[in-house]
């Protein structure tokens, strides 16, 4: 395994998000359906079911999590986010029961970073989201653990396939020691390497010769 | 929905995994500017609106433009910002001369940026070493000899090296070298180190 120069700006840990960093721009676009509690003249276009000229109170939308943490305030209320339904009680006993049976790529696939951003919106049931996220993550960890340190040169795509970003991440660093000491142990460590991004600009420009 | 055009940047990064270098979306970056500007002038009309009728229900409307504002700033900064550890990266990747497809993939700020970067890096490496100078980009991996044997992966024309013996590097041919000098080229593909 070579090192490679390129490090993307870490997502957040937690409930902070990074600034610069892509996954959590992304991680902020997911939408969350919310209600507003006041009216905004002039924005009636952004709701695309009525034809009206603002978006009046009390209307039910989508709105993506960067809007919603940047409208809402704890003292006006300006709007009220609703919980996504794979945070509600009905999930929670769901992932309470097996974590491991559920497929949270399908679900998330920010499953744990949106959770720790709806902590940010004043909600009885914060503790208990706040819960299931943690026992969720260590109810699963130890599986995803298992199968990064042990698929060694095999087909991942099935054992990534129901994953979280987060997981994800972790699997592949996993994937990427275990590659690492195996290459120790052939004695191949030291071996000077080409640069993956030099060879992956070869494979693209093969591509792009074969029409 | 606003912000869209700058979430298609954020994507379209991210879809170039391993750190390749997509083309700079000029384009795209124009019209996240022009929504900047359009929003803005929205809410600078509502402001003063705002303030001279005493209309302070538009408030509401003017905060959610703001946050748009806000939100496309902070796309296209981080899109900037990614794409320039790319290009940190290709300097180490590639060495100081980037092939002309992967420059063509820069604006010319960018072309600018790396060579600025070039310089920097080249006077800290000039500037180590006891007036020596060190090539720090040499040696990732500790070396357990001087010399390495390699195999040429495709034709590279003549290589001289320090005793001033002139070696060609023809395809398929094996050779016998100093480590300093194929490092970089076993990098670029060009060589590959072959273990015995």
């Amino acid at each position: 395994m070579d090192t490679q120069s390129y490090l993307p700006v870490k997502p957040g840990v937690g409930m902070e998000e990074n600034f610069l960093s892509l996954d959590d721009i992304l991680l902020s676009h997911e939408r969350l359906p919310i209600r507003t509690e006041c009216s905004f003249p002039r924005l009636g276009f952004l709701e695309k079911s009525s034809d009206s000229h603002d978006i009046p109170e009390g209307t039910k939308m989508e709105l993506p999590l960067w809007l919603s943490k940047g409208l809402y305030e704890k003292k006006r209320r300006v709007l009220s986010v609703e919980l996504p339904k794979v945070y509600r009680e009905g999930w929670r006993t769901v992932f309470n029961a097996d974590p491991n049976v559920v497929d949270l790529h399908k679900m998330g696939p920010y499953y744990y970073g949106l959770g720790s951003q709806m902590l940010h919106f004043d909600s009885p049931e914060n503790p208990e989201i706040a819960q299931t996220l943690l026992q969720t993550f260590i109810g699963r960890f130890r599986r995803n653990m298992d199968s990064s340190q042990n698929a060694y040169n095999e087909d991942t795509s099935a054992l990534v396939e129901r994953l979280d970003c987060l997981e994800k991440a972790l699997f592949s660093s996993g994937q990427s020691g275990l590659n690492s000491f195996q290459s120790w142990e052939k004695g191949r460590a030291s071996q000077l390497t080409a640069s993956s991004l030099v060879l992956n600009y070869r494979k693209r420009k093969i591509n792009d010769l074969q029409p | 929905m606003f912000c869209e055009k700058a979430m298609e940047l954020i994507r379209e990064l991210q879809r170039s995994n391993e750190g390749q270098l997509p083309a700079f979306n000029e384009d795209g970056l124009r019209q996240v500017l022009q929504e900047m500007e359009s929003l803005y002038e929205q809410n600078q009309t509502d402001v003063n609106e705002a303030k001279s009728d005493g209309r302070s229900e538009l408030i509401p409307s003017i905060k959610l433009r703001h946050c748009c504002l806000l939100r496309n700033q902070r796309c296209l900064t981080a899109y900037l910002y990614d794409r320039l550890l790319r290009i940190r990266a290709l300097r180490w990747e590639y060495g100081s001369v980037l092939p002309a497809n992967v420059r063509f993939h820069m604006c010319a700020e960018e072309v600018q940026w790396f060579s600025q970067y070039k310089k920097s890096l080249a006077s800290f490496m000039r500037s180590l070493g006891g007036g020596e100078g060190l090539d720090i980009t040499q040696d990732m991996k500790p070396p357990k000899s001087l010399y390495i044997q390699v195999r040429c992966l495709k034709d590279h024309g003549e290589l001289e090296i320090d005793d001033g013996t002139v070696i060609l590097l023809k395809k398929n041919s094996q050779h016998f070298l100093p480590r300093w000098k194929c490092e970089q080229l076993i990098r670029q593909g060009v060589l590959e180190h072959v273990m015995s």
